[in-house]
């Protein structure tokens, strides 16, 4: 078995928070108090007042480091209960144009380029297919392979058959 | 092991148009003002109190996860996406390791060769590196590390496929 993996990271780079951002960012990742001031709910806890909260998450939002903020479905208990994690094996000289086609789909909600791991792993892109149920899901990876000129790419399906843990990204603030 | 959740109290044809809504309509862009819950009601025609009851109604029946922010990966902290080759008799037992981190917040079994696939997210480079290498240290088989190297998805929420066509006619009125 082979234990030696290359773990370079090879991340894009990060944007830089500061202290109170950081702080914000983890009392936040469990989700918005459903109070009737939220914002000034999370402020007291921080030592900041309800404004300056809501002045650092629209920046937060802005630079991207939030990429979405709102209602956080459960996709399966809302009878999406099929999803296929689908990867392609894309030359890497169109991975970011077809990618980008991908990406627009609303029953794609994650469209990811990652390393290849050769010989075992040749697939460059991951693309997270929902539908309510296989047939759905095969049917949505046929318009993306019409609309995105796939047809001649390498790609393999890979549904879930049983989920063992889901919950939102826990990050531990940075001491 | 995490309790693999695969009933629901409700069934999604019980919801009401209003619920139908707060899933479907808040998804991004929700109010960063300082009343958001009113200013939601406003545009419904009920009171704030009715919007708070129902989205903790629906989080607590499991439609909704939370509200709130979906951070873009690897903005902070470091993550990735983790995947194993694990023989059938042992997938219970792997299952149970991986899902002992709290740094692993998805852990899913796929039809492939490499069957077991997880994301591991930490504060740290290092610390990721040590959640893997004890994974792979404690369960015997190596991980196939595939970090994020760049994003295409423009996340605007799932559309839920609900007939929206009451929220029209409330303006209207």
């Amino acid at each position: 078995m082979d234990m030696k993996v290359n773990r370079e990271p090879l991340l894009p780079e990060r944007i830089q928070l500061d202290e109170q951002d950081q702080k914000l960012i983890t009392l936040i990742q469990t989700g918005l108090p459903i109070t009737p001031a939220p914002y000034a709910d999370l402020g007291r806890e921080l030592g900041m007042d309800e404004g300056e909260v809501i002045s650092r998450l629209k920046k937060l939002n802005e630079n991207e480091v939030i990429k979405r903020f709102g209602v956080v479905v459960r996709h399966h208990e809302l009878g999406y209960r099929s999803n296929a994690m689908t990867v392609w094996n894309i030359p890497d000289d169109v991975v970011s144009e077809l990618g980008t086609c991908m990406g627009q789909f609303d029953f794609v909600t994650l469209c990811y380029r990652r390393p290849r791991r050769l010989p075992d792993w040749p697939y460059n892109l991951f693309t997270m297919i929902h539908g309510q149920d296989k047939e759905d899901v095969l049917a949505n990876i046929e318009i993306l392979r019409e609309r995105c000129s796939l047809t001649e790419i390498e790609h393999q399906v890979l549904f879930s058959t049983r989920r063992f843990k889901q919950r939102g990204a826990i990050y531990r603030q940075v001491k | 092991m995490q309790a693999n959740t695969e009933t629901t109290t409700t069934s999604q044809s019980e919801l009401t148009t209003l619920q139908k809504h707060l899933l479907n309509d808040f998804q991004h862009n929700f109010p960063l003002t300082s009343r958001p819950y009113k200013q939601i009601a406003e545009m419904f025609g009920v009171r704030e109190s009715d919007i708070i009851n129902n989205l903790n109604i629906l989080k607590e029946q499991g439609f909704i996860s939370r509200v709130g922010a979906v951070f873009r990966a690897n903005s902070i902290g470091a993550s990735t996406l983790a995947a194993m080759t694990i023989p059938e008799a042992e997938i219970d037992s792997v299952a149970e390791i991986i899902n002992s981190y709290d740094e692993v917040n998805h852990n899913y079994l796929r039809e492939h060769k490499y069957n077991m696939w997880f994301v591991v997210t930490a504060s740290d480079d290092a610390t990721l590196n040590n959640v893997l290498d004890d994974i792979e240290h404690r369960s015997g088989y190596g991980v196939m590390y595939l970090p994020m190297l760049q994003d295409f998805h423009i996340d605007l929420g799932f559309d839920l496929g609900f007939d929206t066509e009451l929220v029209s006619e409330q303006k209207a009125d």
